[in-house]
């Protein structure tokens, strides 16, 4: 692949940052999970690229995990948002602060 | 410029434009349609670096299975207020530490010997891509992880029913 | 032992019966049940009683066992039935328990079947009196008689001064609460008293009366060392004339208040306010006898007192005249009779005071008798006439209600003197007695049998006013006007056998009988009675001494026929010539105004400077000391709120204002968090990054 490994590394990051910026500043929980999959998308990339870099299967089998795992994590995390919803009537994480000091 | 950097960098773009738009837009059906994008943008990058299964993988789990389950999730919770993203001041203070984040990194990158030495190499194996080194690889080396995957898949699925149960 | 083993069950008959009644009757029990149990309960006492004093018959052949002394000289046996208050052994040795005993000797004997017979027959009276009353009021009644008839057993058969004592304040009790009977209700228009008033008079005036009783008690058992009765009359030797004195003197203090003599009596006539049965019962009969009583037990005290003795007898003779006096002038029947009550009371003082014990406690028996029979019939007189008291309102009864008509004459008869009634022998004695006494024989007889005259007069009045005469009363009562239930009636025609007969114990020896009654008590009374007695036997005077105060009484009667009966204008006449006079006596001597003023006036203020001086003085200094409290414990609280607690509280401000700031660090959303991580991340990269020297 002609393109340098490093602009593949970057796309990862911009995507990353991308995720981060959604989780850190959206309410909805929903739009959340969602760019908390953005991220783990972007982590995959970066498995894909240094297994094809370093021709070696491990980060491909990493990201077969990783995909698992972000099925399970949104299964649970969407039941969550439910039962916040069924008992809160909400899903904006910022009317949930019973935590708050 | 070979087709596949430019298939790339297109790819890329529409990648991230669309991973914007699902954390920019205001209705969270909106975001669903541009994470699907965005999915099946990451999926050909897959493709284009040689991971074919990984690939279909990510089409069938993110695409099909995991979006249909935002969408089911967003169907149930009757969003009452579509209007999303509110830039507050807190919105504001995390965007800032978010981006400064993202520009360190990208300095680190710029200034990293790493980066400039990371050139990608040719496939592994030509043709029918790298399926039976997947499979080697999972179910010899990774047996025992790819089990425990199972399980706590397992594990994740009994907790969504029980947390999402109408009582408990 | 026979009977006299079960002598303790005495009291305990009524007990029951007060308890049956007091707590159940007004509730689960018929009327019926009520009195059968009340009555019932007098009857055993009286039974046993008889039994036992049938038995101290021959208490030669009693054998002495444990909590049983039997004394044969003096015909006593002592029950004991347990230790009351063991207060251990003196100084000196003695024992200065009191145990809770009870003695049956000839003096009690007497008083016990007195009190348990003319009692049973008044319960029985009673069933009659009160049947009218509502079923609350009935069953209340007949729990206070038989409490009282309890308290009264207690007091009489009691062995140790303590045991008397409690039977001496539970007559009280009862008294007072008899007297109340009717609380509601108003017994004196004029000065405004109402029957619990009268109840409350009598209690205070007998309390009075008490603080000489308990002081008595005390001074005999400091010096004597015990309280028991006997105990302290064999010990009566070693103690000083002082000492004997004082003690007489004060326990004769009690024995006024209980007995009614001057200065103490003004409470009998108020406790009229009473129901008619409680009368005759409680203020005739029995409970103001308890001062005779005690004072004849204590007799050997007295007789080492002549001053005391003297003391007795002098109040006695003058209560008596003093009483009959104003019997002459009242107009409501049962204040006549109260009066008369006093005025004998009086002369059982006269007896003790003189030393004819047996005599006094003999008239004491017949005026049980006779006084009971009075009140009783007047009791069925004000029954037969709805409630009326005022005989102003009366005459000509006779021909409506025959039977009362009949005992009354006999009971009028009785107390007049006129033998061969009861009260000529009792009554007699006493005068023949009194005339021996030195040196104030002369005196005393005098005054005695003025008083008869007295007695007869008044009792012949109060007859006439009554049962002769034409009638003034309306129509509403004469539609009314009724012979009362048999009930009340058998216990008239008893008790006029028993007056008409009565006496017949006591028949002095100068008619060729032997004097029954005073040979009964002679084992206790006999040797302090031959000490007393000045003067040797004169059969001759002594029966001209009866003539004359026959003749005395007589002259009473046919006096108190023509002035109320033959020719009413000569009263009218005597009684304008002696205005002064008889104004004095309608108003009872002023004696209550006279204690209202010299007694209550100074004693209420006395009350107030008292509580001017608590509220000031007292308070004063409880107040001040409580400042200077309060004033300390304001300067420790100030230390301790300002100084202690603000160190305290200072560390806990500095923990507050740290946790304000931390506290909104802590905004309870997780975004806030993330991004705190995230800063963290970039912190510690950066410092990585300038520790690699980028």
């Amino acid at each position: 692949m002609p393109v340098p490994a490093s602009h593949i590394l970057v796309f990862s990051l911009l995507l990353f940052s991308v995720g981060v910026l959604g989780v850190l500043t959206r309410r909805n929980a929903i739009v959340i999970l969602m760019s908390i999959e953005l991220m783990m998308n972007a982590a995959n990339i970066n498995f894909i690229a240094f297994s094809q870099r370093l021709q070696n299967m491990v980060g491909q089998v990493f990201s077969v995990f990783t995909i698992a795992v972000a099925a399970g994590e949104v299964a649970v995390g969407l039941a969550v948002v439910l039962a916040l919803f069924r008992n809160r009537d909400t899903v904006y994480v910022d009317e949930v602060h019973v935590m708050k000091g | 410029m070979a087709p596949e950097a430019v298939v790339f960098y297109v790819l890329a773009s529409i990648a991230l434009v669309s991973a914007v738009m699902v954390i920019w837009s205001r209705n969270v059906i909106h975001s669903a349609i541009y994470l699907v994008l965005t999915f099946f943008c990451v999926a050909a990058v897959y493709v284009l670096l040689r991971a074919e299964f990984v690939a279909v993988v990510q089409v069938l789990v993110y695409a099909g299975g995991i979006l249909v389950l935002f969408l089911f999730a967003i169907m149930l919770v009757n969003l009452r207020d579509p209007l999303g993203s509110r830039l507050g001041v807190h919105a504001t203070l995390s965007g800032i530490v978010g981006v400064s984040v993202v520009g360190m990194i990208l300095y680190v990158y710029s200034t990293g010997r790493l980066a400039r030495s990371l050139t990608l190499g040719p496939p592994t194996t030509g043709g029918g891509g790298n399926i039976q080194l997947l499979g080697d690889a999972l179910y010899r080396d990774y047996l025992l992880p790819f089990e425990i995957a199972s399980i706590l898949l397992l594990v994740a699925m009994i907790g969504a029913i029980v947390l999402a149960r109408q009582k408990y | 032992m026979t009977l006299i083993g079960l002598l303790w069950t005495v009291p305990l008959f009524p007990v029951a019966g007060f308890l049956l009644n007091g707590l159940l009757g007004a509730r689960f029990f018929p009327k019926k049940a009520v009195w059968v149990i009340a009555c019932g309960a007098v009857l055993l006492s009286f039974l046993v009683s008889l039994g036992a004093v049938v038995a101290l018959r021959d208490v030669g052949s009693l054998t002495p066992s444990p909590g049983a002394a039997v004394d044969a000289r003096a015909h006593r046996v002592t029950l004991t039935l347990g230790s009351w208050m063991p207060m251990g052994r003196s100084a000196d040795g003695s024992e200065l328990s009191v145990d809770w005993s009870f003695a049956l000797d000839p003096l009690s004997a007497v008083m016990l079947l007195v009190v348990t017979g003319v009692g049973f027959l008044i319960h029985v009276y009673s069933i009659g009196y009160m049947g009218h009353e509502p079923h609350p009021v009935f069953a209340r009644f007949f729990a206070y008689l038989n409490l009282f008839m309890a308290m009264m057993l207690t007091l009489v058969l009691g062995a140790s001064l303590p045991v008397v004592f409690v039977g001496w304040e539970g007559v009280g009790l009862c008294s007072y609460l008899l007297i109340g009977f009717y609380y509601d209700r108003m017994f004196d228009e004029k000065t405004r008293m109402s029957c619990a008033d009268a109840g409350r008079k009598a209690f205070i005036t007998n309390r009075i009366g008490d603080v000489g009783f308990i002081l008595g008690m005390l001074l005999l058992f400091v010096n004597a060392g015990t309280l028991d009765i006997q105990g302290i009359l064999a010990k009566t030797g070693t103690l000083g004339p002082g000492v004997c004195t004082a003690a007489a003197l004060l326990l004769f203090f009690g024995a006024c208040g209980k007995s009614a003599q001057i200065p103490l009596y003004v409470w009998l006539p108020d406790a009229m306010a009473g129901p008619t049965p409680v009368s005759a019962l409680i203020h005739a009969a029995t409970m103001v006898t308890a001062g005779v009583y005690v004072t004849c037990r204590m007799a050997p005290l007295y007789l080492k007192s002549p001053g005391a003795m003297l003391a007795v007898a002098v109040v006695g003779a003058l209560t008596a005249l003093f009483a009959a006096s104003i019997g002459l002038a009242q107009n409501d029947i049962k204040k006549v009779l109260a009066y008369s009550t006093v005025s004998q009371l009086g002369y059982m003082m006269l007896a003790a005071g003189v030393g004819a014990f047996s005599a006094a406690i003999f008239h004491l028996m017949t005026h049980a008798f006779f006084k009971a029979l009075l009140f009783l019939a007047a009791g069925s007189v004000i029954h037969a006439m709805s409630g009326e008291q005022d005989i102003r309102k009366m005459g000509g009864l006779d021909r409506h209600i025959p039977w009362t008509h009949a005992t009354f004459v006999i009971a009028t008869l009785a107390i007049a003197g006129i033998p061969p009634l009861a009260g000529f022998f009792s009554k007699d004695e006493i005068l023949w007695a009194a005339f021996n006494q030195r040196p104030l024989g002369l005196l005393l007889w005098l005054v005695g049998a003025g008083t008869a005259g007295l007695t007869a007069f008044y009792m012949w009045r109060l007859y006439v006013l009554v049962f002769r005469g034409e009638e003034r009363f309306d129509d509403e009562v004469r539609h009314h006007l009724h012979e009362s239930p048999r009930s009340m009636i058998v216990p008239l025609a008893v008790l006029a056998v028993l007056a008409i007969a009565g006496g017949w114990v006591g028949i002095p020896e100068v008619a060729g009988f032997r004097n029954l009654l005073a040979g009964y008590l002679a084992p206790v009374l006999g040797a302090g009675e031959e000490a007393a007695r000045a003067a040797p036997h004169a059969p001759l005077f002594e029966v001209v001494m009866m003539i004359v105060s026959t003749v005395i009484a007589a002259f009473g009667l046919v006096l108190g026929w023509v002035f109320y009966e033959r020719r009413p204008e000569a009263r009218v006449r005597l009684a304008e010539s002696a205005r002064g006079l008889y104004r004095l006596m309608v108003n009872k001597y002023y004696v209550d105004e006279l204690y209202g003023k010299i007694v209550l006036a100074p004693y209420y203020a006395l009350c107030r400077a008292a509580a001017w001086f608590d509220q000031w003085v007292v308070d004063g200094v409880v107040n001040a000391a409580g400042y200077v409290t309060l004033a300390t414990s304001y300067t420790s609280v100030g230390f301790d709120t300002y100084v202690v607690d603000g160190l305290v509280n200072l560390a806990g401000y500095i923990v507050r204002g740290f946790s304000w700031v931390f506290r909104k660090v802590q905004t309870g959303i997780v975004q806030t968090y993330a991004t705190a991580m995230i800063f963290g991340i970039f912190v510690l990269v950066s410092a990585y990054l300038l520790a690699r020297g980028h």
